[in-house]
């Protein structure tokens, strides 16, 4: 995973609300075994309707609830294949939400206002290290979980991380682990 | 302290801060394969085959091929064929194609009782939730989650909020589980769960067979909700019995302490809610079936009327359909394909109508095959498939035409999920069979006194 900078760039603007997993990537492409090579079929049924227009930015500004629906990451794979690092949006469905964390894109929630704002100044810096998106004529603070952020600025793997805890998971394992089911077993 | 469901689950399986243990690993071949390729790179094994299981799902065809080789599509049965390969490498066990027990991920789990209260159970898929019935906390992950819990049986995890969502009353005649979700998801939105584990509780949930549970907690991702849970009581333990599985004393402690506190609680009234129909693009987009299509509210709404060709004001029982699905992880199960056997009866699917039923695991067909619910099927004219997720997200042959209306029992009617401008309606299984006979949607709360 690279690590994530100060982000800035245009923005790409996609103002609905409720913009599901199935739209970002549809089911035909998730046959594909390969990690790499789905930005090309990114919003692939919208692409299609008249006026649609997505410029392959690094910065993503889309409404409320985003990326609601099927768990599948093939969604955020096709957001950074496109070229996307960061998604500003008013709210954010959980699933998505982490696993762009895990690939190294920022999901950034702010206020419906700040995000229209945005979309309107047509540029912006989305700064991880101090949490903040700055745009001409505003700037904004953003939240995000301290370990999540230390993984992105730093671009370090989950399971390596986890594997340093390998004692508590074994202690766990002899001490706490419940008896069943087996699925060896079955 | 007094605790929810949630907390005490949570506790049980808190690693250490922000890491929880999972009990059981669901694999299936669509978000699965890159998180092998994964662990090969990294030289990293499977920390716990035992606590994992692998089935095909998604991708299969449910014309009764029997092995992945014979799939025709090239992409399908090179995913199908990779996860065989990928279990036969790490040693994983797998309910393929062909095999007795193979059927969708969260109907199998349940089936073979290795889905028990009290446990975390996780799979690349975001209707994991409904593993919840039984009392477990259960959620869909990503695929480099999926990595992660092959790597480690755990996964980093922050606590979520907690809701409680509890029903006053008891559901009418002709009102399922399905309808019961349907109506919730509407009165709180597609985003009204977000970032809350959701315990659904109440009268009218404790009325409800193991079946109907799970069909509530499946949908609890279409309101946003992390997971969806229900306290452990007889009927589970009855569930549990049936498939030789010990009951834990412990299990009874599985439940909600009196005092208890949420960050949110709702209510529903349950007694208000009737037989419920989509009529848009999202499960929110839902009315009763004998109300009409609403008015547009904002732009999205109106790209819904527009997509799915509906005038705000048609009654719902004036919408023709062109097809019928009566299958997916939210309603394929026994109960289910005997409750719309029960609506047909002797009576045929309308002329015109493209019907199918698809059971959500070779298990399910077989018993429903002995009960001659088949037959039912078959002689009203529906097509009678074999196991697997089908047209709930056609990834495989099972695809609607553009433009065509689908009575769908599954769980999403987003744009396109059914099939490239295919237009869904999901409704519960007795709905669904009651608009294949009369070819457009029906109030099944009148249709006994219909068939005398």
């Amino acid at each position: 995973m690279k690590a994530i900078e100060t982000i800035t760039d245009k923005v790409s603007v996609l103002m609905r609300d409720d913009v599901d997993t199935d739209q970002i990537m549809p089911k035909q492409f998730l046959k594909r075994v390969e990690r790499t090579g789905f930005g090309e079929f990114l919003f692939y049924d919208w692409a299609k309707e008249p006026g649609w227009d997505l410029p392959k930015r690094q910065i993503l500004v889309s409404g409320k609830n985003f990326g609601c629906g099927s768990s599948r990451e093939h969604a955020p794979w096709g957001l950074e294949d496109y070229g996307f690092r960061a998604i500003i949006a008013p709210s954010f469905a959980d699933i998505f939400r982490n696993n762009c964390t895990k690939i190294g894109l920022l999901p950034v929630q702010l206020p419906e206002a700040d995000v229209r704002a945005i979309a309107e100044a047509g540029e912006a810096q989305v700064d991880l290290s101090a949490q903040e998106v700055r745009w001409p004529g505003g700037t904004a603070s953003f939240e995000i979980d301290p370990e999540t952020k230390y993984r992105l600025l730093n671009g370090l793997d989950d399971v390596d991380l986890t594997l340093k805890q390998s004692p508590a998971i074994e202690a766990y394992e002899s001490d706490r682990e419940r008896s069943g089911p087996v699925t060896t077993a079955v | 302290m007094p605790q929810t469901l949630y907390d005490k689950i949570w506790d049980l399986h808190e690693v250490a801060e922000n890491l929880i243990y999972i009990d059981l690993h669901l694999v299936h071949e669509v978000t699965s394969a890159q998180a092998f390729d994964g662990l090969r790179l990294a030289g990293r094994t499977v920390r716990r085959t035992d606590r994992t299981l692998a089935t095909a799902d998604h991708n299969v065809p449910t014309d009764g091929t029997a092995v992945a080789a014979m799939i025709r599509d090239e992409l399908s049965r090179a995913q199908v064929e990779t996860l065989e390969r990928n279990a036969a490498e790490f040693g994983i066990p797998i309910y393929s194609l062909g095999s007795a027990h193979q059927g969708i991920v969260h109907v199998i789990g349940p089936e073979m009782g290795i889905t028990q209260p009290g446990m975390t159970i996780v799979c690349g898929d975001s209707h994991t939730a409904t593993h919840g019935a039984f009392g477990a906390l259960a959620f869909g992950i990503g695929t480099n989650e999926v990595e992660h819990v092959l790597a480690t049986q755990c996964l980093v995890q922050r606590k979520s909020k907690s809701m409680r969502i509890r029903y006053e009353g008891e559901l009418g005649q002709g009102v399922t589980a399905k309808d019961l979700i349907l109506a919730t998801i509407g009165q709180i939105g597609v985003a009204g769960a977000v970032g809350h584990v959701v315990e659904f509780a109440g009268p009218a949930i404790e009325a409800l067979t193991m079946e109907g549970r799970m069909t509530v907690c499946n949908m609890t991702i279409e309101a946003g909700g992390r997971a969806g849970m229900i306290a452990p009581d007889e009927a589970t333990f009855a569930w549990l019995e049936e498939r030789d599985v010990a009951i834990d004393p412990a299990w009874r402690e599985l439940r909600t302490d009196d005092g208890a506190t949420f960050d949110s609680e709702v209510v529903v009234d349950a007694s208000a809610i009737s037989p419920m129909v989509t009529w848009g693009t999202n499960p929110e987009m839902v009315v009763g079936v004998s109300d009409s299509v609403p008015q547009p509210q904002d732009d999205g709404d109106e790209r819904a009327l527009h997509y799915m060709g509906l005038e705000a004001g048609t009654p719902i029982e004036e919408i023709a359909i062109d097809r019928v699905f009566i299958g997916s992880c939210t309603n394929s199960r026994i109960g289910d394909l005997r409750a719309a056997a029960a609506m047909i009866g002797d009576r045929k699917v309308a002329p015109g109508v493209n019907a199918m039923v698809v059971p959500g695991s070779e298990q399910v067909r077989a018993i429903a095959e002995k009960e001659g619910l088949d037959q039912v099927f078959k002689q009203a004219g529906f097509d009678w498939r074999t196991a697997g997720c089908s047209m709930c997200l056609a990834m495989n042959p099972d695809v609607a035409a553009p433009g065509e209306r689908v009575a769908s029992t599954s769980n999403r009617n987003f744009e396109g999920r059914q099939g490239a401008g295919a237009r869904s309606h999901l409704v519960s299984p007795q709905m669904a069979a009651a608009a294949a006979v009369a070819g457009h949607f029906v109030d099944i709360r009148n249709w006994s006194q219909e068939q005398s």
